[in-house]
């Protein structure tokens, strides 16, 4: 008991100190920040000795690799078994003239291939969902944009499952490389998009295969860490009766622990199929053909109704492997008697076979259901433009006011504090923010992590990255903790919630830029509009998911001494979710820090507005490095979040 | 529709393929395509052409500026629509690290500059005169550029060097650029609704012109100079106090290795030349008439055989 109150102490005081240490930063931040003034020109910008020129050290070392190395013809020859593998889906999904030259499948085989696959999976409802899927792409007029789509997902999901697979054996096995590995996966996650893609260009070419190998880059970490995390998982006992059965090394990772870790490795897989439709319109600047292609055509040409088309057959094939997927994960193995019959064990299979054949046959006799051509598909296009007027019609007014309101009153002041400010003040400042949540050593993360953005050079830029980011994050704050809640209050609405979440995350965000600029213009409002859009989403399904998982005893407790809804809401249950909706916070900040930079094609003058020149001019250097510091802003927030929350936690005895 | 057009055109390149001195590779060309309609009709049209002549095309949708680094390697052929003043800074740094060469310029030409659309004239109306335009500058103010006008340029890549214009004209307007084109046309689309004043950044040929009539205003005429040397143009000590030529080049562009490799699609590419009206009735198939680009290629195949037919028979 007495240990236990003395650590108790102990605990206190470090805080104190840190508290103690955190208030004296935060003075020396204010006391930089008064005196601007007088301050030398070093302490108010970055001085010249300090900008390094990182861009010019990458192209070098790229053009070494490049060119004296001859990496190029390694990354060539690797794109090219690629190619290989595409030329393969092309051909068989629409028709492209490359070997096997079989195709193109009808679309109405298909779309039964697809029920099949659901009904085998999970049963009727998947099925019906997964064929109508197709049927309505078919029926769309969408058909030969959806299958270049999928030819390259089919071809780049797979590769990424393995490497994940292989990398995520790899790490499990070495410290050493998990070290190594660990950090690059953490940058990776929070590198804005375009970033990769510019060397991706510059070894790979444009094309669909530069197309599947940044979806594959992209999906590739979540599979990876999601493998670690499985094989770590798995009990010793299980690996012990392995051994007893006198398994060798290989045979106990392929038939012990990677089935072990099986769910695991589904979430990675599912994740994997996730991140692959996210990326279909982005790989599209670099030629993945297909939807993401059109979409962007149809963008350009305002033909917004079109292109929102696009968008739902998006959001439909990404909830049909997601349930599938997860349908996938969640099947047991089935038990098959012995001595049971070909015919029985393999009866979906002969049914698919039959069905194919019957489907073939008949779209030879019916071509409407080999293929439906542009000019006899149905369109949605004026009804969506219709209602897409009408509510920019109804909102018009208001977002006048709003635009005006907050450009004048809210973001031009905002926007020139934050470039007003020295960039001393502000790197003490963080170090005061880090030393009060995690002590001395975040102080210093916090102070590495921005004193880098300094030292590439685009400190100003960077400052407007952060407060479009800031101010984004701010307003989602506003709108989806009160919408989380309310969702958080039975299941049903939780579950619609959800779901409305679900579609927001998938539908293309390019599609959310355009009526955004009507109702705007071309400006900060519209920018942080786009943004709020996204970085609501992860804001209240985290508060949801905190909310609705607070122990029930917990909230028992509190009925029982009688506190009110009210009470049992701010006393209870929200701060046992904080930990939770805080997590949501730190996904906020991510999903903000990469749609700012998709905002960049309404107008910014920040980060984004240079990562598209570099996109344009091929220049890897500065696109990384301008890839690198929106990145250290994420795994700065990510840092001291998840010190927080997991000290949080603690404190609250949620976990150890 | 397009297996005859392709057809007759198949005939067409075998009766004359005889004459020819070398055969073009089976591989297949690589044409770009960007993200406006009418550069991928265009494309689509020569594409088809060279199918035509028994050759294999295909397309892949790259970015409009990144693409001369992919000529110069050879990961693409060509690159139909080289524009002067969005591309040529692009094209020209791409033709100084070699790999890629001029095949020769379009009767087209094209012309990038301040543009309003009609409605705007209503309450400006001595347009499109420049100065007339600095008058009204106060009816083109929004809430970020206070009571100066609004100009939105193109993005910042384009290099259209606007704010120096804006400063040596010493107009009363402020540049936002707007990040990409989309973003221009939906703000003309905005301003449409309540008929409000725009001036944006626009060019010719392009869609927009038949679904907002509009004009380019006019700024001092364009000469020689005028971007280099301060003397010239009516601000003796600033240069860019000029409008912008009004008679662009649009190039083509191909891979060096081209000529070998595919030499009677190369002799046609060097004659290939098209039109004002002729890219504009591209753009229109798909842009208005909804048709898909490579449907549009042969439906504009089909109603213009004279005009490129020509081109094919002469090649070989």
């Amino acid at each position: 008991m007495t240990a236990l109150s003395t650590n108790a102490h102990h605990v206190d005081a470090r805080h104190d100190v840190r508290m103690r240490v955190a208030q004296i930063l935060l003075m020396a931040a204010l006391v930089l920040t008064v005196g601007k003034g007088v301050l030398p020109e070093g302490l108010v910008r970055p001085p010249a000795w300090m900008v390094w020129p990182f861009a010019d050290w990458i192209n070098a070392f790229f053009d070494f690799l490049r060119d004296d190395l001859g990496l190029i013809h390694v990354t060539r020859a690797f794109a090219d078994g690629v190619e290989w593998l595409l030329d393969i889906t092309a051909n068989l999904l629409y028709g492209k003239n490359r070997w096997p030259r079989l195709g193109p499948i009808p679309w109405s085989v298909i779309a039964i291939t697809a029920a099949m696959i659901g009904y085998y999976l999970s049963g009727w409802r998947l099925a019906m969902f997964a064929g109508l899927t197709f049927v309505w792409v078919a029926v769309m007029g969408q058909w030969e944009w959806t299958m270049e789509t999928l030819s390259v997902i089919i071809v780049a999901a797979p590769l990424s499952i393995l490497l994940g697979l292989v990398f995520g054996t790899m790490a499990w096995r070495s410290a050493g490389f998990r070290m190594v590995l660990n950090p690059l996966l953490n940058v990776a996650q929070s590198l804005p998009h375009f970033a990769y893609m510019i060397p991706v260009v510059v070894f790979i070419g444009v094309g669909p295969k530069a197309g599947a190998i940044v979806t594959i880059i992209f999906s590739v970490p979540p599979m990876i860490r999601m493998t670690l995390l499985g094989l770590q998982k798995v009990p010793p006992e299980v690996v012990e009766a392995g051994h007893m059965a006198g398994a060798t090394r290989w045979q106990l990772l392929r038939h012990v622990r990677l089935p072990t870790a099986r769910t695991e490795i589904l979430v990675g897989v599912n994740q994997v199929i996730m991140q692959c439709l996210a990326m279909v319109v982005l790989a599209s600047f670099i030629g993945m053909p297909g939807l993401g292609q059109k979409l962007l055509q149809l963008l350009q040409a305002l033909k917004i109704g079109r292109s929102i088309e696009i968008g739902i057959t998006i959001v439909l094939l990404a909830v049909m492997l997601d349930r599938c997927s997860k349908a996938w994960a969640t099947r047991q193995p089935e038990h098959i008697e012995k001595g049971t019959s070909w015919l029985i064990r393999h009866r979906l299979l002969l049914v698919w076979a039959v069905l194919v054949g019957v489907f073939w046959g008949l779209s030879l006799m019916f071509p409407v259901l080999h293929e439906i051509g542009r000019r006899d598909a149905f369109s949605l296009a004026d009804p969506l433009d219709a209602m897409m007027d009408w509510v920019i019609m109804v909102l018009d007014p208001v977002t006048q006011w709003l635009r005006w309101f907050l450009i004048v009153w809210v973001l031009i002041p905002l926007r020139d504090a934050m470039l007003w400010l020295p960039f001393s003040a502000v790197l003490v400042f963080l170090m005061a923010v880090g030393w009060a949540v995690g002590g001395r050593r975040s102080a210093l993360i916090c102070l590495a992590y921005f004193g880098l953005i300094a030292m590439t050079g685009w400190w100003d830029r960077a400052m407007i990255t952060v407060y479009t980011v800031t101010f984004a994050v701010f307003l989602a704050t506003l709108i989806g903790f009160p919408l989380g809640i309310w969702g958080s209050r039975s299941e049903s609405r939780a579950r619609a919630v959800l779901l409305i979440c679900d579609t927001l995350q998938t539908f293309p965000s390019f599609i959310y830029l355009i009526p955004v600029i009507m109702l705007f213009g071309v400006n900060d409002v519209a920018v942080v509009g786009a943004v709020v859009l996204f970085a609501a989403v992860p804001l209240i399904r985290y508060t949801i998911e905190g909310l609705r998982n607070v122990p029930v005893a917990q909230i028992e407790a509190a009925n029982m001494s009688g506190a009110s809804r009210r009470q049992t809401l701010w006393s209870v249950r929200l701060p046992l979710a904080l930990p939770t909706i805080m997590v949501g916070v730190n996904q906020s900040v991510m999903f903000s820090l990469f749609m700012v930079i998709i905002a960049a094609f309404i107008g910014t003058q920040d980060l984004g507005q240079e990562m598209q020149r570099a996109l344009s001019s091929s220049d890897v250097g500065k696109g990384l490095v301008l890839g690198l510091a929106v990145a250290f802003m994420g795994l700065m927030v990510d840092h001291l979040i998840t010190v927080w929350a997991n000290r949080r936690r603690k404190a609250l005895g949620l976990e150890t | 529709m397009r297996t005859k057009v392709i057809m007759s055109a198949a005939v067409l390149a075998v009766s004359s393929a005889t004459a020819s001195f070398a055969e073009d590779s089976s591989d297949p060309i690589i044409i770009p395509t960007h993200n406006w309609s009418s550069q991928i009709v265009m494309s689509h049209v020569v594409g088809q052409i060279f199918e035509s002549m028994g050759n294999s095309v295909e397309y892949v949708s790259t970015d409009s500026q990144a693409v001369y680094e992919s000529v110069r390697l050879g990961d693409v052929t060509l690159e139909l629509e080289v524009w002067e003043g969005a591309f040529g800074p692009s094209f020209e740094a791409a033709l100084a690290k070699g790999g890629l060469h001029d095949v020769g310029d379009h009767d087209a030409v094209t012309r990038e500059d301040w543009w309003y659309p009609e409605w705007t004239k209503e309450s400006c109306p001595g347009l499109p005169d420049w100065e007339a335009l600095n008058a009204c500058a106060e009816l083109f103010a929004t809430p970020e550029t206070g009571d100066k006008g609004r100009f939105l340029g193109g993005p910042v890549d384009w290099l259209k060097h606007d704010q120096e214009r804006v400063d040596a004209l010493g107009m009363n307007f402020v540049v936002v650029n707007a990040g990409s084109a989309s973003a221009l046309w939906a703000e003309v689309a905005a301003a449409e609704r309540d008929k409000r004043p725009v001036v944006i950044f626009n060019w010719t040929p392009n869609f927009v012109e038949a679904l907002y009539p509009g004009e380019f205003v006019e700024f001092p005429t364009y000469s020689e100079g005028c971007k280099t040397d301060p003397a010239v143009g009516p601000n003796p000590s600033a240069t860019y106090d000029c409008g912008n030529p009004a008679n662009g080049y649009l190039k083509k562009a191909a891979w060096d290795g081209m000529k070998d490799k595919w030499p009677n699609a190369y002799s046609v590419l060097e004659k290939i030349s098209f039109t004002n009206p002729q890219i504009a009735e591209m753009a229109k198939l798909v842009d208005i008439d909804e048709f898909e680009p490579e449907d549009a290629a042969a439906e504009w195949l089909e109603q213009n055989e004279a005009i490129w037919k020509p081109w094919v028979e002469g090649g070989a």
